[in-house]
């Protein structure tokens, strides 16, 4: 497992390729590694952006506005929940809780957590990351 | 505030001693028999949710024969409504460390890791840190135990101990068959003790204050102070200490908007109490049981809306292992939206509560057999709105 999560940290996604090589070195079959790595939703098995943003969908969040939170997101990047921007810097997503609930509604974006947002700090925190 | 009403406690985020570890320092001069009665003197059950009495998984394990065994803290904190552990992380992480250490030292392992949720991957750096000071001072003070950091990769179900193992392992987080219980197979299918990251912090100021002193807090069936996380419809979220064994309308009285309706104890795997019942609930083991997890709802809120979330959360984070769960989470979820859509008669609400029922008793893990905790409690305070 550590070796897939280096592989996210460094590629944002672990390809078919990936997977088999892992498996050869490790004498392991293809479907193990396939198996761990889909088990997890941190281990992307899909290219991602650059950037992955995993908004809260959980209950606290989505009581305390994770809908417009999510629709400044798709305006900003113009692209869906589940999409990537086709510059590739952008992944939107969503995830189950993120232990943000006193301050929702919260996300990641790769590592790193937002939380008590509102449509305008989704936009100073986008911008960053756009010029990053 | 009102503070008669409410006991407010200061142990867990309470100050370090002046001088860095020598609560850890003095329990290690102590004896393994010492230490283990006053756990079992102090009444600490399980901090996690489950309520374990800690001496005894102890004791177990440190029974169990076997020259490699192992100490893992769960920091896997996945439940909704649940931040306290990041807290105790953050805040006082030399506490838990000492812990892992003392509990080390007591059953006789070399070695601990704790098992950190991906989610917080950020505080890695500062965590590796204070481990650094660690393990210098344990080489000072000789005692051979040293603690890595393992991670997760968002999943839920790794919580589950067995699942954490094998997580640790590098595979699939499914869990194991019980028994056999991790105090004679856990990591590495050795002897080990895994406990939550609230409980090492127990065990630490059990061995500072002693049992007796410690015992003063709480009632007969849950000893000490528990560390809650409070959000939802509350003008004051976040992380409150509190003694254990306070009745709901209390809570309520303190950390509501004056509109509650209903109060989600335990998070999405716990239980769902309505307003008239504040009165008689208590918070605790002997009453509804908690990791930590308070969710308060106000008059605005759809308890539908509130059960479709948390059914949707177990269908996503089911791990797919075994059917009573697979299949049930997917026919609850559709169940009700079928129900509310007019497509199923509201006597088909028994018919779901018997699947939940179902489940409970047939499903390998307690992922699967909570579900109906929520699943029960949600529906059955709260028909009409399942149904219109």
């Amino acid at each position: 497992m550590p070796i897939l999560q280096g592989i996210v940290e460094r590629n944002n996604f672990i390809s078919d390729q990936d997977m088999t090589e892992i498996a050869k070195e490790l004498d392991l079959s293809a479907a193990q590694v396939y198996g761990t790595a889909t088990f997890y939703s941190f281990l992307d098995t899909k290219p991602r952006g650059q950037f992955v943003i995993r908004v809260c969908k959980t209950i606290t969040c989505d009581m305390h506005g994770k809908k417009t939170i999510i629709q400044a997101l798709e305006d900003m990047l113009k692209i869906k929940v589940g999409e990537t921007t086709p510059n590739k810097k952008f992944t939107l997503l969503e995830t189950n809780c993120l232990g943000w609930c006193h301050e929702g509604p919260a996300m990641l974006i790769n590592d790193i957590p937002y939380s008590g947002l509102t449509t305008e700090k989704v936009h100073d925190i986008i911008s960053e990351y756009i010029n990053k | 505030m009102s503070e008669q009403t409410l006991k407010r406690v200061d142990l867990i985020f309470g100050e370090y001693s002046n001088e860095k570890y020598k609560v850890l320092e003095a329990t290690l001069q102590r004896s393994n028999d010492d230490i283990l009665k006053d756990l079992l003197e102090s009444g600490l059950r399980g901090r996690g949710g489950a309520g374990f009495p800690t001496s005894m998984k102890w004791k177990f394990t440190a029974e169990t024969p076997g020259d490699e065994k192992y100490v893992v803290c769960n920091a896997d904190e996945g439940e909704p409504g649940t931040f306290k552990d990041r807290e105790i992380l953050y805040r006082v992480p030399r506490k838990v460390f000492s812990g892992m250490a003392i509990c080390g030292k007591v059953i006789g392992a070399k070695k601990g890791y704790m098992y950190l949720r991906g989610e917080y991957k950020f505080m890695v750096p500062a965590l590796k840190k204070e481990l650094e000071a660690y393990h210098e001072h344990a080489r000072e003070l000789g005692h051979d135990f040293t603690i890595e950091i393992k991670m997760g990769s968002g999943a839920y179900i790794c919580g589950e101990e067995s699942a954490l193992f094998e997580s640790m392992e590098g595979g699939r987080g499914e869990p194991r068959n019980k028994p056999p219980y991790p105090t004679t197979s856990g990591f590495m299918k050795k002897p080990t003790v895994i406990n939550n990251v609230e409980t090492f912090v127990n065990v630490l100021m059990i061995m500072r204050l002693g049992p007796d002193q410690y015992k003063k807090l709480g009632t007969q069936d849950s000893r000490g102070s528990k560390v809650f996380s409070v959000s939802g419809d509350t003008p004051i979220p976040g992380i409150y200490e509190l003694e254990l064994g306070m009745t709901l309308d209390r809570f309520v009285d303190e950390f509501g908007d004056g509109d509650t309706k209903a109060v989600q104890v335990g998070g999405a795997s716990g239980f769902c109490v309505p307003r008239k019942k504040f009165k008689d609930t208590v918070i605790g083991f002997e009453g509804v049981p908690t990791g930590g997890s308070m969710m308060i709802f106000n008059s605005s809120r759809s308890m539908y809306n509130v059960l479709h979330n948390y059914l949707e959360f177990f269908e996503e984070e089911s791990c797919g292992q075994c059917t009573p769960c697979r299949v049930g989470c997917q026919q609850l979820l559709k169940g009700i939206v079928a129900v509310k859509k007019g497509e199923k008669k509201a006597l088909y609400l028994e018919q779901l509560m018997k699947l939940s029922e179902s489940m409970k008793i047939t499903a390998k893990c307690g992922l699967g057999q909570s579900v109906a905790n929520s699943f029960s409690s949600i529906v059955n305070n709260f028909k009409e709105e399942m149904i219109y």
